[in-house]
């Protein structure tokens, strides 16, 4: 028998109004013990909360949620009550006397995904909302917990049945009025296909570096300022800046907001050849860092040799700042922008750029149906399976066989294909009945 | 004193599975009665002459497999062996033949007569005998009372059965048959659920009457491929079948009268299958086509009957004369009889479990259409399973199970108890997720060893099948032994990697450039091979990366399936399942939890509250 969940579901603290949940097969008597008569289904009702022996806890909103009909799927119920944190104790107190257990993380949610009122994609979705910190996060989330992602998938999924009943058609009626090209028919449905699920993988990593932000590094030489720049757009002092190069050692990683999008800014080690043990540990975890950054920023020291090794791990697409514009002129012929981190206008420049290349990375014509990593790796598990299906040239079992793997991949996404679709979409199409 | 008779097992009815039936519970060695009202209908094809086609011949080849019989009787009377997706893969060729009615029938009653166990007796059965809720006999139509351990009923469309045509309606099974009343009242009065279901056949033609000359026609294979493991060869005489069209003005005359069909009169309101329409169906549903394909398929090699294959139909005799002389070739043609349409109730499925055994009525086991199946071969696989479950449980020997992992009939049955029927059940490959691993050309090797272990397959059977079974397995190591370089390979012209990777004959074989003559020129003793070894060896190699795939599924699918659910267990008291899905899994009471997921509606996320539930029972 499932037990009976509470939990907390506004933040700890004083606050006007704190929200206690309840959900599970218990919830009604829970009500009933705590605030006398169980009120209609979804009607706020006033309360007076009493405990078990009979001293009063609060006056409180009551909701009333029977099961299927509420988030859980389960029965479940709120209290609103004053948030004040002994009057959420002495609830919580209570409920915990009625026998109702203290929820997990997440598991109001995981209840939802039990009962079928969301699937694993709005699920994910639920998780992002909570999580999300800027408004490109947010709407991500919530189209994912509206069932974009879901819904897409279904479609894709619809796409599938289409192909894999041309396959099957061929397969299980040779003697019918199937065409005799009939499987050929599936070929540009897949094609298309395989460039939508394409097309969506790499949105899915768009849409994983909207959810976990959009990463850039600050790299270069030691002492080229890189420091002095994060606590410039961190505006505060976030990395010790000192003139002693090689100050920073490990990566100091800043969360900021540009454009609404989450960006993490990572100062490193400054890159140079050392034997210092630690030193050189930085440059190693710099130098990963870096690759797998979204922008690099180089930063050259404008005071430093006229003729600086200009890193040759530059590539196309990075920024390159020449630094301490401040201190004068600097020398011809160096890289980059002349820059100062101690100018107002110089870091607004800056912001403006980096805005500018966070947009044009993250956000498409419209936000991006796949959100993670793992919808990546499964929709181009089932892209691949579908390149494969086109290559079985004589096969049609084995193409099936492939289109069924594909489904499959799309499956792990939500939910599950069904033979009984399969066979369905062949008899609404061929005239089977020999 | 009448004396008073036990028999271990009691089988009703003499068609397709209650031949199976009789047979698998004889083979058995129980004490067997087939009780029919009449005998010389016994093995008697009502519908379509044919046995055999995709998904459809894979079952016959499993029953054959099992010892059954209809791989052996088709054998015996067949006229037009084809075997379907020739030019495909092996796992989806599908054998099957055009059969002459009347050597089946008499092949069929040859063969059970001479079945040792078995008591054919023909009367009617007036009812049931239950005691303490579990059935332990039948009352004949004379009131003779005949107990036994187990009941297999086998009655096909004899509930409610009415036969429409045209504005005619007629209570019966088949045409001529009476229905039998009170045995029905026995089941409604039992409480199992019922649906109702449509089927049609096509008026019979005198075949003299048909213009041949002016006809396509399909001729049988050069080389006809036997159904049954047993038999080396065909000794039929093989036939052609002819083949025409229906023209705009056959579909004129129908869409004129489509008041006169059962359907589109409003007079019939069971469902009928979406792969074997009535014309009717086709000209209302593909109202784009002018023209669908008929098979004039002879019923025997000296009766000139013919099944028109493709326009089952229940519209007046009148009109379906008219639009048959809109044909071409049947001008002049002289119907024997006309086509109707039956409605009959049937017992929903999942009232039964695995064995075919009702949850109700213990003692009581149904196979065939009465259980929403619709085909010879569907039937007769449920018969198998039916007759030899029932023969078991008389024996007290644990119950007779196929897996969706071993056989079509694992997947036929599994379907029919797990997710009921909408319409009449028919076999497709498609239906079988590990297609790739039930072939027909590997049904013995998938069951006949098991089919020995149950106690269903004959010396003879056994005997033929270790001598196979034994080559098989010394070809296959002879391949294992034989390996070749890359170097090696490309002296005998033979494309492989060169990666230095040694390979075996069965490696090499798996290249679909590289064949088995290929490798004849490499290793000259392969040549002494016997064809249906060599053939095996072939299948399998072709099929190599695919089937490691399948095996993999395979254990995950048997995970789930090793996961037995309490049949005690409460659906009412497992929280977190919505009451749609509680009702779900308390109509079917699942047995493993992955039945439990199998059952439409059932979602992921119940399957999880399901799997913690049993988890913590057990804890």
């Amino acid at each position: 028998m499932t037990d009976t969940i509470f939990a907390p579901a506004t933040a700890a603290g004083r606050a006007a109004v704190a929200v206690v949940r309840l959900s599970g097969p218990g919830t009604k008597a829970a009500v009933r013990a705590l605030a006398g008569r169980v009120p209609a289904a979804r009607r706020a009702a006033v309360r007076r909360l009493k405990g078990a022996t009979g001293g009063e806890i609060d006056e409180a909103v009551v909701l009333w949620f029977p099961g299927p009909a509420s988030y859980t799927g389960e029965d479940a119920a709120e209290f609103h009550v004053h948030g004040g944190e002994a009057v959420v104790a002495a609830l919580t107190g209570a409920l915990s006397s009625l026998g109702l257990r203290l929820a997990e993380p997440g598991e109001f949610t995981r209840r939802a995904f039990e009962n079928g009122k969301l699937d694993l994609a709005q699920a994910e979705g639920v998780a992002d909302l909570i999580d999300a910190e800027t408004e490109a996060q947010r709407r991500q989330a919530l189209e994912q917990l509206g069932g974009r992602l879901s819904g897409v998938q279904a479609r894709w999924r619809d796409a599938l049945t289409s192909a894999l009943a041309l396959f099957e058609a061929a397969v299980d009626f040779p003697d019918e009025e199937v065409p005799a090209d009939v499987a050929s028919r599936a070929r540009p449905i897949l094609e298309a296909l395989i460039a939508e699920l394409d097309s969506a993988a790499q949105g899915a990593e768009r849409g994983a570096r909207v959810r976990e932000g959009y990463r850039i590094a600050l790299l270069g030489a030691p002492n080229a300022g890189k420091s002095t720049l994060l606590n410039a757009l961190a505006k505060r002092d976030a990395a010790i800046v000192a003139a002693t190069p090689g100050t920073t050692r490990d990566i100091i990683e800043v969360p900021l907001v540009l454009g609404g999008y989450k960006v993490i800014l990572a100062d490193t080690a400054g890159l140079r050849a050392t034997n210092d043990e630690i030193e050189a540990e930085g440059v190693r975890r710099a130098e990963a860092w870096a690759a797998a950054a979204d922008l690099r920023i180089w930063l050259v020291d404008g005071q430093g040799d006229p003729q600086p090794d200009v890193p040759a791990a530059i590539r196309v697409g990075d920024l390159v700042l020449t630094t301490k514009r401040d201190l004068g002129e600097g020398h011809d012929g160096l890289p980059g922008e002349p820059f100062t981190a101690r100018s107002p206008n110089d870091v607004a420049w800056l912001e403006r750029t980096l805005t500018h290349s966070v947009i044009e990375a993250l956000s498409g014509a419209e936000p991006p149906a796949a959100t993670r990593l793992r919808h990546r790796d499964l929709l181009a598990e089932a892209s691949d399976r579908l390149r494969h299906a086109l290559s079985q040239d004589e096969s049609l079992e084995l193409a099936a066989e492939d289109v069924r793997l594909a489904a499959r991949a799309l499956d792990r996404i939500t939910g599950r294909i069904d033979p009984e679709q399969v066979l369905g979409r062949i008899f609404s199409t061929f005239c089977i009945g020999k | 004193m009448q004396r008073l008779m036990i028999w271990d097992v009691i089988i009703i009815g003499g068609g397709h599975a209650g031949c199976e039936a009789a047979a698998a519970s004889a083979r058995f060695g129980a004490r067997t009665l087939l009780l029919t009202h009449k005998v010389e209908t016994i093995g008697e094809m009502s519908c379509n002459p044919a046995i055999g086609g995709l998904g459809k011949g894979h079952l016959v080849r499993e029953i054959d497999a099992l010892d059954g019989l209809m791989g052996r009787m088709a054998d015996k009377a067949g006229i037009q062996f084809r075997m379907l997706n020739r030019s495909k893969g092996a796992a989806v060729r599908g054998p099957r033949s055009q059969i002459d009615r009347k050597l089946y029938r008499e092949a069929m009653q040859a063969e059970l007569a001479a079945t040792p166990n078995l008591t054919i007796t023909a009367e009617a059965v007036e009812d049931l005998v239950v005691e303490a809720g579990k059935v332990v006999g039948v009352v004949g139509g004379t009131g003779k009372v005949y107990r036994a351990s187990g009941v297999v009923l086998t009655t096909g469309t004899f509930l409610k059965g009415v036969i429409h045509r045209g504005e005619e309606r007629i209570p019966a099974g088949r045409v001529g048959d009476a229905p039998a009343i009170g045995l029905a009242d026995r089941l409604y009065a039992s409480g199992l659920k019922m649906g109702r279901l449509k089927t049609g056949t096509p008026a019979r033609l005198d075949g003299s009457t048909i213009a041949w000359d002016r006809l396509e026609m399909q001729a049988a294979d050069d080389e006809p491929v036997p159904f049954s493991f047993l038999t080396d060869r065909i000794e039929v005489r093989q036939i052609a079948c002819g083949i025409t069209y229906t023209t705009p003005a056959t579909h004129a005359i129908i869409a004129e009268r489509l008041t006169e069909s059962a359907v589109y009169g409003g007079r019939a309101t069971g469902v009928g299958p979406r792969y074997c329409p009535s014309i009717e169906d086709k000209v209302v549903r593909f109202a784009d086509k002018t023209s669908h394909q008929i098979f004039l398929e002879p019923e025997g090699l000296d009766d000139d009957t013919v099944y028109p294959n493709g326009i089952s139909t229940s519209v007046s005799a009148e009109t379906q004369g008219l639009f048959l002389r809109t044909i071409p070739g049947l001008e002049n043609v002289v119907v024997r009889r006309y086509g109707y349409a039956i409605e009959y109730d049937y017992v929903d499925p999942r009232e039964l479990y695995p064995t075919l055994e009702t949850k109700r009525l213990p003692g009581l086991y149904l196979a065939g259409q009465i259980n929403g199946t619709t085909g010879y071969e569907e039937a007769g696989a449920q018969g198998l399973v039916a007759g030899l479950n029932a023969a078991r449980a008389a024996a007290g020997a644990e119950p007779a199970a196929f897996a969706r992992d071993e056989a079509y009939i694992g997947v036929l049955i599994d379907d029919l108890v797990t997710r009921g029927v909408t319409e009449p059940y028919r076999m497709f490959t498609s239906r079988a997720e590990f297609r790739l691993l039930l072939r027909a050309d590997n049904a013995d090797q998938r069951l006949t060893a098991k089919g020995v272990a149950l106690g269903v397959v004959g010396p003879v059977r056994a005997a033929a099948f270790a001598a196979k079974a034994a080559a098989l397995a010394a070809a296959r190591a002879e391949a294992a032994t034989l390996t070749l370089t890359p170097q090696e390979a490309a002296k005998h012209g033979l494309p492989v990697k060169a990666d230095g990777h040694r390979r075996n004959a069965m490696e090499l074989l798996a290249y679909p450039t590289i064949s088995f003559e290929d490798l004849t020129v490499v290793w000259p003793q392969l040549a002494a091979w016997a064809p249906a070894v060599r053939e095996q060896v072939e299948i399998d190699a072709s099929y190599a990366g695919y089937l490691d795939r399948q095996l993999a599924d395979v254990t995950a699918f048997r995970r789930d399936e090793d996961l037995r659910l309490p049949a005690e267990l409460d659906y009412a008291a497992i929280g977190g399942l919505s009451n749609e899905v509680r009702q779900k899994l308390s109509a079917v009471r699942p047995l493993t939890l992955g039945q439990a997921a199998r059952i439409e509606g059932v979602t992921p996320g119940a399957l999880t509250a399901l799997l913690a539930h049993v988890r913590r029972r057990a804890a």
